[in-house]
This record gives C-alpha cells, structure tokens and sequence, in this order.
C-alpha cells in the first residue's frame, strides 16, 4: 500500500458521504414521492442539489473502480467506513437530523471494524492462472495487429 | 408506516448493491492494477476496456437499481438511518458474496471487523 493509494481510498470516502448528503437535501426538498407518481423519481434530477450530488457520487464511483483494481472487495468497503462517521457529522451539522447516542454507538462499532481489517493485507493472492493479469495489454496488443 | 417503506428500499438497496459490487470488483480484477496499466496502454485504452467488460455492464445496471432504491429510501427517512444502515448491511452481505464468489480469502480480521459493522447497524436502528 503505497500513500498514493491511501489517498485514493480518501476519496472514496469523503465523494460517497457527500454526495450522500447533497442527495438528502436535495431528496428533502422535492419531498417524499408516492408509488401513484413514479415518474417524479425521475425527475428528481432537476434538483441542482440532487445533480451535484450525482456528480460527487460519479467522482466516488471513478476511485471505487480504481480502488478495486489492485484490492479485496472485503478490504476497500470496510476500509472506505469511515464516511458514516463523516456522515453523521454532516448529518447533526448541516443537515439538522437527529443523531442519538445509540447511533453514535453504532458510528463507532462501524469505525472499529475498519481499524480490523486495515490491518491486514489488501488482496488475495490467487493462483497465478485463476486471474487474467493482462487483460488490458491483450486487448491492446489486438488493436495493434489489426 | 414510513419506517416499513424506509426497511423495505433498505432490503432493495442490499440486494442490488451486493450484486453490483461482487460484478464490478471481478471486473477490475480481471482487467488488473488501472495506475499501473495506465502508464503501459494509456488511460484511454484503460477506460475503453473498462467501459467494454461485460460484468462491468452488467454491475452499473445492479448499482443503478441500488441507486434508486437509495433514492425513494432517502426520501422517506433519515439519512443517517438509510445510508449506513443499507450500506453496512451490503458490508456483510459483500463478506459473504467475496468469498462464495470472488474466493477472496476473508479470515478472522474481516470477519470480526464484519460483526462489528453487524452491531454497528443495530445500535443505528434502534
């Protein structure tokens, strides 16, 4: 792990908690949606809260693939947790949502499953022959003989 | 009544989401290290294999359902209830679905670190 690669699980937490939260507002604002007016989920997009947080969530969704690309599903999801605890406060401070004790509790038995498995390594070491490692250079070096 | 709403886009939202990661984590196993292939192929052959892989596809379409059951979830209660109740949750469901499908190796630490995250869920419910 190298620091480049800290910074790249960073940004999957901190463009999933805000964007989470961008989502709230703007979801807040168009107001709860009946299953008789479906369509207005759709529309939902309108709201430039709700954009922007589609935007930050698009940003979340480029540094998960990348994440993935050289880690564990079972590393980058608990590893990345630390957003609820971002979460919660942008919750209580901004957004104004109740946040009891017992949910902070909760908060922070989230946080202690990331300081287990970050402990350990990244990836599985698989078989070499289980994985294609080139997959990219193979679709490449097709291109070129074409 | 609003809480059964708030439960059930939960329940959806894992479901989806669960499929969605275990189909995008193996296609960017099968693609390899982007930072480094980037550098090799460049970022555009990187972001064309990527786009063309067929599980990559098929995991956007499971997390865009996630996406709108996350949607109607958050229009009908909290946040700090429905986001991390749902995502937690997928947590787990992930550890289970890595080692059934992925064959990630998932020992005590991710176990434990999973239990914890159990619990954590239930205070958040409470």
């Amino acid at each position: 792990m190298t620091f480049r690669k800290y910074l790249v699980l960073a940004g999957v937490t901190i463009f999933a908690a805000t964007g989470d939260s961008l989502l709230a507002h703007g979801m807040k604002q168009v107001g709860s949606i009946s299953w008789h007016r479906l369509p207005d989920v759709v529309l939902a997009i309108l709201n430039p809260w709700v954009a922007l947080g589609i935007l930050f969530l698009l940003g979340f969704f480029a540094a998960y693939m990348t994440a993935l690309s050289w880690a564990d599903l079972t590393y980058v999801i608990p590893a990345t947790s630390l957003g609820y605890v971002l979460l919660a406060l942008i919750a209580k401070f901004l957004l104004h949502e109740d946040v009891t004790t017992t949910r902070w509790l909760g908060i922070l038995l989230i946080s202690a499953g990331v300081g287990f498995v970050t402990q350990g390594p990244a990836l599985t070491s698989h078989p070499p022959n289980r994985v294609s490692e080139n997959y990219v250079t193979e679709v490449a070096s097709t291109r070129t003989e074409r | 009544m609003k809480q059964v709403h708030a439960w059930s886009a939960i329940a959806a939202i894992v479901l989806a989401s669960t499929t969605g990661d275990v189909l995008l984590s193996r296609a960017m196993k099968q693609i390899g290290d982007v930072g480094e292939l980037r550098r090799r192929a460049g970022l555009w052959t990187v972001v064309g294999s990527i786009l063309r892989h067929p599980s990559f596809l098929l995991g956007v379409l499971a997390m865009t359902v996630a996406f709108y059951s996350l949607l109607f979830g958050l229009s009908w209660g909290d946040v700090s209830l429905v986001a991390p109740a749902s995502a937690s949750l997928t947590f787990v469901a992930n550890a289970v679905a890595a080692k059934i499908f992925l064959h990630e190796r998932v020992d005590h630490r991710r176990w434990l670190a999973a239990g914890f995250v159990a619990c954590g869920v239930l205070l958040l419910a409470t």
